[in-house]
């Protein structure tokens, strides 16, 4: 009788978070001091959430050492992380996906972006950072890897640019038109 | 005028680069935390800034504003739900830059609660059909990252249309948005599907790539369905040679393989020869995995994976190793083998730096356990605990507890040994497992018969130990040692000195709950030696022969040690102290008559010489050092502790009334049976005695629902309750006393209460300072006075290790425990109390349940058309396509619901028709693979062909087998 009592009331496990199907539940970028230089969820994470997972994912992978393996387990999923100069790129997945493939995801999208800059450092990611998210997008739809050619995604990318390029100089052009006429 | 603001905004806008150097500036300046106030001013400034901003006529200005806006969002985690309006005003806008910062915002930071999503819907639409391809580009990625159900409904044509975009980029966002739409709006399926399934033919690598990833997601969910489609995965596998897609395709063949066994037999072939072939580690892992988890039934394959692995263990590479050991956790139930030639690798990677590859490898030492090495695994890794940190030690202790008691501790034989494990467990330093160990303790208590004298032992040595009452964590361990002791108290050789135990001065440093359960405990003790005391004959004969003789031979040997103890402490106090003897506090009670109990004293002594007989005095003894312990606690503000206190002390005042009444009858009548004290204590052992079992979980469903019984109360109150489920409720035994009598005790057990029990704050100073002042009532902790060698006491490395720390010595003796041996078993294994019903529920609730999966019953709709879900009133393929039609014109209205206009039907409607061309043209190239397939399955050997084989030939040919195939899930064996 005491017993039941005690399974009753036993706990029913840690809920799991709701997620999307879909292989990269989020990318982070986390430069060593803790700081977020991009994140982007393809899973639904409330606002309050997210902090706390970057929070508890820098807790877990900054003070990891270099020669540690570049996967740890966080909440029943897998982190898989690596580090670049001071910057740390981490890609969340299921259990049961391929590390190693995410691993070259991870340096996939790194080879893109130093191809962009022309070795690319953290600064270029704080100050561009709409075209990092701009090259992720290219290279990461719905959470799965969409383009696995480095030089169409620059090609895209590219296009885009120059699209911007000309839509700046019609719009310079008509804010110098409108500085003009109110003048 | 009213332009002149937004004209100034716009002429002096801070850019995104002023505003990220300034945040640069004012963090550097302020130090590194974020949350400097100079931060926050600038930040909240910046915010007023966009604000105002935001509000411009100007394009430029506006879209500078939002990506300034966008960049705080997503690095300073700032609220931007109410820019929602601005993104999608500029997502329409013509500038290109505006509409990819509009909808980068957008993707960024809507969510399902944004409730002007629905604005975007047109402007989304406007785009997918947009020119221009990187519009359309754009227009998908938005949708993909912020896809609702009513999106996702809105624009499934218009996705559709895309899936056949002759530019391959697009095609590929599609595609993968595609998998987005299909999990919110699951009827998207039957619209879309067939032409994924097209697409994996398409020669283009990036799309059958993205096809791939999408069906591998979806299989992940619930591969069934997909299985139809395994010729079409099949020929991947052998064609493709890229990696990227050749991983997929393997994720999926790992979740089809296992619900249709005779599909392994076809791919083990190709994936052992990718395996073989590939320098890329991820494919060569992915085939591994899928060797492991899925093709465990072909030897060959399991051997070349074990080759695979050995090679991972032996790199450098921290990953590599950590996914050969997950490899190899994976393989052990099917080939021992495999880890038993790795084992100095996983053993010597339980010392590995990185704690991820500690954790596997402590995983596959578990993985290793059976019935034959468990105590040998289980040495190693006790060993191993007590040196590693905190951490580690109690992820070792944690998964020897959760091993052993895997499945009714099916692997363990010798519960003596595991029993005494446990309270070895909770002597390990930084253990933490209190409350694990304490359920186990108690769980085995219960089920395993056999073992209980081992475990009121391991009990006993827990209680005595006075240091261990210091360690919190270790509370909840002593418990139950406390609870097993009083319920199985017929085992226990030495009542007092369980009493004593019991009642120790720093119990006080427990949390009230287990202390009542300590009291409780004592309770059960006082009543078994007093139903000891009144009725021997019965006593002696309802215990068993062994057992009653020794209880009882140690009952008398203990009186009259307890008897040495104290004369010796009376005439040489300090030198032959016995710290189990606590009968002090009992002589300062009974202070006044110090006399008298010497004399009892000796009286016990000489009657205890006469052996089988327990004594009057002993007794008394017993009650005299219950009672002065326990009487200050009766004012308790805990509500349990003084329950139960005057409970033992309602016994012992019955008790008093016996002793005295019947010491004059004693002599006289010899007629005890007619008191009423003698009474109670029978009956109140009988209820003791009455046997706690394990109680099935279903059992309280079982119980009806009394009347006036209020269930929908809220039980958050309960909680603290729960804690102290344990105790029995003996309320009909209780003898409270009259209302008034007891406000009397209360006031006068406080000022006792302030006298003696002051430091209940459990800190450590108040304590020395009661130990010195009450230093008569303490066991003497020093250590050299401890009792010899028996109760090894706790925190103590130096006794329990004598194995060094060099790994190499772990690796020899796990040498011997690895390779499975038979050793003789002294004994048989004792009866563990199972509940057949109950406890079953448990895997129940693990199995996966069979719910209504939308995505995939539609998918099986399209994909088999339409058989598993609808019934058998197919007949022909003309009626089935008619049949076909009728369903299409069911959920078109649900479409049109929406905001969709009546073009957009039209359009649908036609491009239903056309999508059925398309459906009718896939099924005649399906049919003519499944020929081809089936062509090369008739060679291979397949004993009796069952029916889904003959399905396609009877969808061919006519009706009447239709049922057959429709009773059925199906699944047509293209492959095989």
């Amino acid at each position: 009788m005491l017993i039941s009592f005690s399974l009753l009331f036993e706990d029913v496990g840690a809920s799991i978070t709701s997620s999307s199907i879909c292989q990269i539940h989020f990318v982070l970028l986390i430069s060593r001091q803790g700081k977020v230089r991009l994140t982007k969820w393809y899973s639904p994470y409330p606002q309050k959430e997210r902090t706390k997972v970057i929070r508890e994912l820098s807790g877990l992978i900054l003070p990891r050492g270099p020669k540690l393996c570049n996967f740890v387990e966080w909440r029943g999923f897998k982190v898989v992380y690596r580090r670049y100069a001071s910057l740390y790129f981490c890609m969340c997945i299921n259990q049961d996906d391929n590390e190693l493939e995410i691993l070259e995801i991870i340096h996939h999208y790194v080879e893109i972006l130093d191809r962009y800059f022309g070795s690319v450092c953290e600064l270029d990611l704080i100050f561009n950072f709409h075209k990092a998210y701009y090259i992720l997008d290219e290279l990461l739809i719905a959470g799965e890897l969409q383009e696995s050619s480095k030089k169409t995604v620059a090609r895209h990318i590219a296009a885009q640019d120059s699209l911007v390029e000309t839509a700046k100089e019609q719009a310079s052009s008509l804010s110098n038109i409108i500085a003009e006429a109110t003048k | 005028m009213a332009g002149g603001p937004s004209l100034m905004d716009s002429l002096f806008q801070r850019s995104l680069e002023d505003l990220i150097k300034g945040l640069r500036i004012h963090n550097l300046a302020a130090g590194t935390a974020a949350g400097t106030p100079e931060s926050s001013t600038f930040l909240s400034k910046s915010i007023d800034e966009v604000r105002r901003e935001i509000k411009s006529t100007d394009q430029q200005t506006k879209t500078t504003a939002l990506q300034k806006l966008t960049y705080l969002h997503s690095l300073y985690a700032i609220d931007m739900s109410w820019a929602a309006f601005h993104a999608i005003e500029l997502s329409s806008s013509t500038i290109f830059n505006s509409k990819r910062t509009g909808y980068l915002a957008a993707s960024i930071s809507f969510n399902s609660s944004t409730d002007v999503i629905l604005l975007l819907t047109h402007q989304l639409r406007k785009d997918l059909n947009s020119g221009n391809p990187h519009e359309v580009s754009l227009a998908l990625q938005t949708l993909s990252s912020i896809c609702t159900p009513d999106l996702a409904r809105d624009l499934t044509p218009e996705l559709f249309t895309l899936l056949n975009s002759n530019k391959g980029f697009i095609k590929k966002k599609a595609i993968a948005t595609v998998l987005r739409v299909f999990e919110l709006y699951p009827d998207s399926v039957r619209v879309c599907f067939k032409r994924l399934v097209e697409n994996l033919e398409n020669a283009d690598v990036g799309i059958v790539s993205a096809i791939v990833g999408v069906f591998c997601e979806l299989a992940n969910k619930e591969p069934r369905s997909y299985l139809p489609l395994a010729p079409e995965f099949y020929r991947i596998l052998v064609d493709s040679r890229n990696n990227w897609v050749l991983i997929k395709v393997l994720k999926i063949f790992a979740k089809l393989v296992p619900l249709e066994p005779r599909l392994g037999k076809r791919v083990v072939e190709p994936i052992c020869e990718h395996l073989r072939r590939t320098g890329a580690k991820s494919l060569a892992f992915e085939c591994i995995r899928t060797i492991v988890c899925s093709l465990t039934q072909h030897e060959l394959a399991v051997k070349l994976a074990a080759e695979k692995i050995r090679e991972f263990l032996t790199e450098d590479d921290p990953n590599l190793k950590y996914l050969g050991l997950q490899a190899l956790a994976a393989i052990a139930p099917k080939s021992l083998n495999a880890v038993v030639e790795n084992k100095e690798v996983v053993i010597k990677s339980l010392s590995d730096e990185d704690v991820n590859i500690k954790f596997e490898a402590l995983r596959l030492v578990m993985a290793m356990v059976s019935e034959d090495n468990v105590a040998e695994i289980c040495r190693v890794l006790i060993n191993y605990a007590l040196k590693s940190d905190p951490e580690f030690c109690n992820e070792i202790l944690g998964s020897i507890l959760s091993t052993c008691s895997r499945n009714y501790y099916e692997t363990i034989v010798d519960f003596d040994w595991y029993v005494s494990l446990l309270g070895e467990m909770a002597r390990v330093p930084h253990c933490q497992k209190g409350e694990e160990i304490e359920n186990q303790l108690v769980d085995i208590g219960m089920r395993v018969r056999d073992v209980r004298p081992e475990v009121v032992h391991v009990g006993r040595d827990l209680l005595i130990d006075p240091a261990l009452l210091g360690n919190p964590f270790i509370h909840r361990i002593l418990s139950a040692a406390a609870w097993v002791s009083g319920e199985y108290v017929e085992f226990c050789k030495n009542p007092f000195e369980l009493m004593e135990a019991l009642l120790q001065p720093r119990t006080n440093l427990l949390p009230p709950s287990v202390r009542a359960v300590y009291i409780q405990s004592a309770f059960k003790v006082l009543t078994f030696a007093a139903y000891f005391y009144f009725y021997p004959e019965e006593a002696l004969a309802a215990s068993i022969s062994g057992v009653g003789e020794s209880v009882h031979n140690g009952w008398c040997e203990q009186s009259s040690d307890s008897v040495s103890g104290q004369t010796v402490t009376f005439s040489e106090p300090d030198e032959g102290f016995n710290p189990r003897m606590l009968h002090q506090p009992q002589k300062d009670a009974s202070g006044n008559d110090g006399k008298k109990m010497i004399s009892d004293l000796e009286q016990v002594s000489s009657c205890s010489v006469k052996m089988g007989h327990f004594t009057k005095d002993c007794l008394v003894g017993m009650v005299n050092l219950v009672e002065s312990t326990l009487r200050p606690m009766a004012g308790s503000h805990e509500v349990e502790i003084q329950d139960r206190v005057k409970n033992v002390l309602g016994l012992i005042e019955l008790i008093r009334q016996e002793i005295h009444g019947c010491l004059v009858p004693k002599e006289e009548e010899n007629d005890r049976g007619e008191l009423k004290a003698c009474e109670i204590v029978r009956v109140m052992h009988d209820a003791f005695s009455e046997e706690l079992g394990p109680v099935s979980l279903s059992a309280q469903g079982r119980v009806p629902l009394p009347d006036g019984l209020e269930l929908k109360e809220n039980l958050s109150d309960l909680e603290a309750i729960c804690g102290d489920f344990r105790i029995p409720v003996l309320s009909s035994f209780s003898l409270e006393k009259p209302r008034s009598l007891e406000k009397d005790v209360v006031t006068v057990s406080d000022q006792q209460n302030e006298e003696e029990c002051e430091p209940s704050s459990e800190s450590t100073s108040l304590l020395t300072e009661h130990r010195k002042r009450h230093g008569i009532y303490y066991l003497p902790s020093e250590k050299k006075e401890k009792v010899p060698n028996d109760y090894p006491p706790a925190n103590d490395l130096s006794m329990q290790d004598k194995v060094n720390d060099e790994v190499d010595y772990l690796v020899k003796l796990t040498e011997k425990s690895l390779v499975p041996k038979k050793k003789p078993i002294a004994k048989p294994r004792p009866v563990v109390v199972k509940l057949d019903d109950g406890d079953r529920i448990h895997i129940n609730e693990t199995l996966p349940e069979l719910k209504e999966d939308l995505i995939s019953d539609a998918v099986q709709e399209v994909l088999l058309g339409n058989q598993a879900v609808a019934s058998s009133s197919r007949t022909d393929k003309s009626d089935k396509s008619s049949n076909r039609r009728s369903r299409k014109e069911t959920f078109r209205p649900l479409e049109s619901n929406a905001d969709s206009t009546t073009v957009e039907i039209a359009e649908l409607g036609n491009k239903n028709s056309r999508r059925i061309k398309h459906r009718t043209h896939g099924k005649e190239r399906s049919h003519r693979s499944s020929k081809k397939a089936t062509g090369e399955s008739d060679r291979s050997d397949r004993p009796n062909s069952s029916h889904p084989h003959g399905k396609h030939k009877s969808r061919q040919r006519a009706d009447g087998m239709e049922n057959v195939a429709a009773e059925s899930p199906v699944i047509p064996d293209f492959l095989l």
